[in-house]
């Protein structure tokens, strides 16, 4: 967090990359930091709601990052919270708007969630801890970052749950009539909020198995 | 170190630029989104006569398709205002806010309300807009009469903002489906309403139970507000439908 960026750094380079890799894995939002989970929970029935929110979060996250970066020596310490809420709160409802002017009926899906990005702790955080010293690029960088890995959680774990819950995809059927004759059914469970928590825990297990570094100690 | 007054000139200019900016967007984004809930209130005019499977593509033409007459009548029941041929969409109708209406109706002042004649595959269907107001804020949806103007062919709620798992399940179709064959009137000619019925409709006598829906358990307050936007609304259309018959 403390990294200090030197002058005429190339856009790509290693130090930037990582501010997108590390969120992806070793550092991701939701299964590391287990931030921002309701809202993993609540829009990840379906696909589609859940790419939505991914995306709106995406712009939300990187534009409120370059403007806090922008912003960050002129910020008044005492209101700098206030700044940020303000900056946050700006973005949502811009993206809220543009929301319901072009995709209504997800926007009708995801009604109070988009408004309770406000309250996402992983932006909250991602300002205060990264983009108050960093420079635009980088805080862009991490913002877009973060918001992948809060992304890639919530579409892995609406495909599961939009697959074994409904059969769908997309809303598209995809498991065979066959199976159904044969007596599978749908997983009703999989479509009610505690499932979405069991899935993020699985996520949690796999990911660790994968990187051991990430197992504490005792 | 800043001072108190820079404090104030940052937030002070920081909330005119964040005003300056939502209020720019809201203005340019408005006409797509009335668009939007002028199509989703099509739809729901549409569904709740039981046409089913519009895609939202070719709403505005179905809707064109089926209604044949968009109506507007007056509190004593007499026609204001009949569109046939032509957009139903720049019909009198519907762009009549139901709202302010209705509260011309509660100071006990002249109102007019909507009414859109359907033509499904020649079966003459009757549509009411209806509005109330439920737990956290305003309920709405449509009841759709068949032509003896007493039994209901289908009917659609939506809501504003009511809680989601509870109130919010009146858009449903485990809701909306009980009312369908449901009758407004007894055999004495007498408007009884639909009753939402706290604990089932079995609670009723035998001969009110045709009258009668089962509410929503959790959702009692939302219920209520159905029951009474059914009773104060249908009411005012009254006068018209006993014209009609």
């Amino acid at each position: 967090m403390s990294s200090e960026i030197k002058e005429r750094e190339p856009l790509f380079s290693a130090k930037n990359l990582r501010l997108i890799k590390e969120p992806l894995n070793i550092n991701n939002p939701i299964t590391v930091q287990v931030l921002g989970i309701c809202s993993a929970l609540a829009v990840t029935a379906k696909l589609m709601p859940a790419i939505v929110m991914a995306i709106s979060v995406m712009v939300v996250m990187a534009v409120s990052n370059v403007v806090i970066s922008l912003l960050r020596n002129g910020i008044p310490p005492r209101i700098r919270i206030i700044v940020q809420l303000v900056v946050i709160a700006t973005m949502v409802i811009l993206v809220d708007q543009v929301l319901k002017a072009f995709v209504y009926d997800v926007s009708k899906q995801l009604s109070v969630f988009v408004g309770l990005i406000i309250t996402n702790c992983i932006i909250m955080g991602r300002l205060e801890a990264f983009a108050m010293a960093n420079k635009p690029w980088p805080a862009f960088m991490d913002g877009i970052g973060n918001a992948l890995g809060y992304g890639v959680i919530l579409i892995i774990v609406a495909f599961f749950r939009e697959f074994l819950g409904s059969g769908t995809i997309f809303n598209y059927p995809v498991i065979p009539q066959g199976f159904y004759e044969f007596g599978y059914e749908n997983n009703g469970l999989m479509i009610l909020p505690p499932m979405a928590l069991i899935t993020v825990g699985v996520i949690i297990w796999v990911q660790r198995y994968k990187s051991r570094e990430l197992i504490e100690e005792n | 170190m800043y001072s108190n007054g820079y404090i104030f000139r940052y937030a002070a200019i920081m909330v005119i630029v964040a005003a300056a900016l939502l209020s720019t967007a809201a203005m340019l984004l408005k006409p797509f989104q009335e668009r939007n809930m002028a199509i989703e209130k099509m739809g729901g005019i549409l569904s709740s006569a039981k046409i089913e499977g519009v895609e939202k593509e070719e709403t505005i033409i179905k809707f064109n398709e089926y209604v044949t007459e968009s109506i507007v009548v007056d509190q004593e029941g007499n026609v204001v205002e009949s569109l046939i041929d032509g957009n139903k969409e720049d019909g009198a109708a519907f762009k009549l806010n139901m709202k302010k209406q209705l509260y011309q109706k509660s100071k006990g002042m002249d109102f007019n309300l909507p009414i859109y004649k359907v033509n499904k595959e020649g079966e003459v269907i009757y549509i009411f807009p209806l509005l109330g107001t439920g737990l956290w804020g305003p309920i709405w949806g449509n009841i759709a009469l068949s032509d003896d103007l007493n039994t209901i062919v289908g009917v659609t709620f939506d809501h504003k903002g009511e809680t989601p798992g509870l109130g919010s399940e009146i858009t449903t179709a485990d809701f909306t489906n009980q009312f369908v064959g449901k009758k407004i009137f007894d055999e004495n000619n007498q408007f009884t309403s639909i009753l939402v019925v706290k604990g089932g409709v079995k609670t009723l006598a035998q001969d009110l139970q045709i009258h009668g829906v089962d509410a929503i358990s959790g959702g009692t307050i939302t219920s209520n507000g159905v029951n009474d936007m059914l009773q104060y609304v249908i009411e005012s259309y009254l006068p018209y439908i006993e014209k009609q018959k």
